[in-house]
């Protein structure tokens, strides 16, 4: 199995555990994967870890007249997180953007996503997520996008893959870390002040 | 309500067998098959029907791979109703099992690679003489078939000491099983309570209160798909380790403990973490009655990375309703007696795991949980007992102030064959049966025949 530890021959960056943590690019083939680095997935095959580690950019036309609904939810979401911050917890997230833009007097929606771990892994999890929290309704006012979804998760990773533009590039200013590890790191250095400050006693 | 007069005994049953055979055919053509099949139902017990506590001595079952439900004369829509994972087979989908170096399935022993493989006959027997019996009287029904070919065949034995069901290594067997509603099992704590049953027999709600897929009804309902993995263990190697990394007798099963999370006896280590409790291991009511969140977020108890935390992470993922399995299986295979070299011969685990969704369950398990080397941002893991190692990855062991960490850790097991199969219900495999026949019955009248 390729691992993330495998130095695609087409890529001139440097392997994983030698810029862990520092500054990194990676230049991606044209349709997001590395002919000989291609892991398989259960749905399919998974794009390749970059700097960020995972994610996704799904760019789909809206249904005409639900504009509004886009904004309806993203209250929905800011509420349900501030109410169980963890109510993500299972997606690995890093970053979430969702961005609505015109084209010919067109709506198309963008949601990009930065992971921990492709979305192939947890997809059933993902499904269940989306339905608890209402992040499903945002996508079923896509066009094409499946109405079984909720027991069709290959449907669904489908139209993902469908509406996934893949990156050309990918840079992060500390790559290969996980969203765990800056938390953890946050915490040593918040333990490590409070010590510091009973030291003053 | 469970049609149990229509469901394979071994969905539901656990049979007091010592011993068994598996053997795994191909049909030169669809009447062959067909034929084998009609004599062999007469043999296939049904959940209603199957006896383990009295005089019966045999246990048999029967199940087919999509090439065997083609080659019995399928229609090309029925055929076609099945998911995709199924009709690809366990070889194609190796890259997303970790199958893949010394596991890959062009080193497989069995024949369970090939296109060829159609169906497996499942026996378990109480003692040896019965399994003889038994073996002559299948041998007896091929010669009456001859374009049915034996691919393979694998003789299980239990391992000494037979008290108590356990693996080549020594862990006790058999400590965790779902339980699902409409059955008379009663959850043991711990074990996630009681699961709708279409989280593992088709044609009956699931958990996720959704509708379900199923192949067409005639063939589909009361089916269930089961993973086959003949999974080689080397006791040597094992032992060896266990002596190198730990100086004394104590240390040595406390590393076993570790690789594993419970002790060889069953005694969980959050439960038991410094020391064996053989009594609690053996107490089902007890031995599987904790959770990890709270009581060993860090995995100073049981190592985040243990098999038994991998298959089972419990309160520390979500969905786990959804990720269940039912398992069957033996050993197979000479013991090999402690103090002893290795003798080279193989010897292992022989399972089934039997699921609705071998994408959802199955496939899930061994790519996420067994496989993923970030699983619980472990980095550079795999499951240390089942997992795909190259000799490349570590296992760590959290300790204060400092954890363990063993780098290069060998493969202690190497899967040997595998098959993905569909387990018809009892009328669907009259139906199979039947296809062809201008005169065949229906899947009722057939169905009553064998009540």
């Amino acid at each position: 199995m390729a691992t993330a530890l495998d130095k695609p021959s087409e890529s001139n960056a440097l392997p994983i555990d030698e810029v862990k943590g520092r500054q990194s690019a990676v230049a991606i083939p044209d349709g997001g994967y590395f002919s000989d680095r291609v892991e398989q997935g259960r749905y399919g095959p998974i794009f390749p870890r970059t700097p960020l580690n995972y994610g996704f950019t799904i760019i789909a036309k809206i249904k005409p007249g639900t504009r509004e609904n886009f904004h309806a939810y993203a209250a929905n979401i800011e509420k349900a997180v501030a109410g169980v911050p963890d109510v993500l917890d299972v997606l690995k997230l890093h970053t979430l953007k969702w961005v609505l833009f015109d084209i010919n007097e067109e709506t198309y929606f963008m949601y990009q996503g930065v992971f921990d771990t492709d979305f192939d892994k947890y997809t059933e999890d993902a499904v269940g997520i989306f339905a608890a929290t209402g992040i499903n309704t945002v996508f079923e006012n896509l066009e094409g996008f499946p109405e079984d979804w909720k027991s069709n998760p290959q449907a669904f990773i489908q139209f993902v893959r469908d509406h996934h533009r893949p990156s050309f590039m990918e840079y992060a200013e500390y790559s290969y870390v996980t969203a765990k590890e800056v938390k953890s790191a946050l915490e040593v250095k918040r333990c490590f002040s409070t010590i510091l400050d009973n030291m003053q006693l | 309500m469970l049609e149990l007069d229509d469901i394979q005994h071994i969905l539901l049953t656990r049979t007091p067998a010592l011993t068994g055979r598996y053997v795994f055919l191909s049909f030169a053509d669809p009447f062959s098959g067909r034929t084998w099949l009609k004599e062999i139902i007469a043999t296939v017990r049904s959940a209603a029907a199957v006896d383990t506590t009295g005089d019966t001595s045999s246990w048999i079952t029967a199940a087919f791979t999509w090439n065997g439900l083609k080659a019995l004369g399928l229609d090309d829509a029925a055929l076609a109703s099945f998911p995709d994972e199924f009709r690809l087979g366990m070889a194609a989908r190796a890259a997303v099992l970790g199958d893949t170096g010394h596991n890959a399935p062009e080193h497989w022993v069995d024949g369970t690679a090939g296109d060829n493989l159609h169906a497996i006959a499942i026996l378990f027997a109480r003692d040896a003489g019965e399994r003889g019996r038994c073996e002559m009287e299948h041998d007896s029904l091929l010669t009456r078939c001859p374009g049915v070919q034996v691919i393979s065949s694998l003789e299980l034995e239990a391992t000494p000491p037979f008290d108590y069901a356990h693996d080549h290594f020594g862990y006790r067997d058999r400590l965790s099983q779902p339980v699902m509603e409409g059955t008379e099992d009663i959850p043991y704590p711990g074990c996630g309570g009681v699961l709708k049953p279409g989280e593992f027999i088709l044609g009956y709600p699931d958990e996720s209160g959704q509708d379900y897929p199923m192949p067409v009804p005639e063939i589909g309902r009361n089916g269930s798909y089961m993973a086959y993995r003949r999974l080689e263990e080397h006791v040597g190697l094992f032992r060896a380790f266990l002596a190198e990394h730990g100086e004394t007798p104590e240390e040595q099963e406390l590393i076993a403990a570790k690789l594993m999370g419970r002790w060889r006896s069953g005694a969980p280590l959050t439960l038991a973490p410094e020391k064996d409790d053989a009594e609690l291991g053996a107490d089902l009511n007890r031995c599987n009655d904790f959770n990890y969140a709270k009581e060993d977020p860090h995995g100073y108890a049981v190592p985040l990375g243990s098999h038994m935390r991998r298959m089972n992470p419990r309160d520390t993922a979500v969905n786990m309703k959804r990720r269940r399995m039912i398992r069957r299986g033996a050993t197979y295979g000479s013991h090999l007696a402690e103090g002893q070299p290795d003798d080279g011969k193989e010897r292992g685990i022989a399972a089934f795991i039997i699921c609705a969704n071998l994408i959802r369950q199955f496939e899930f398990a061994q790519n996420v949980w067994v496989n993923d080397k970030s699983f619980h941002e472990l980095g550079n893991e795999r499951d240390p007992i089942i997992g795909n190692q190259d000799g490349t990855l570590e296992y760590k062991i959290p300790k204060r102030p400092i954890r363990r960490k063993i780098t290069g850790l060998p493969a202690f097991t190497t899967v040997r064959g595998g098959a993905y199969f569909f387990l018809p219900g009892i009328g669907a495999l009259h139906h199979l049966a039947g296809l062809g026949d201008a005169s065949a019955a229906t899947a009722a009248p057939v169905l009553e025949a064998t009540k």
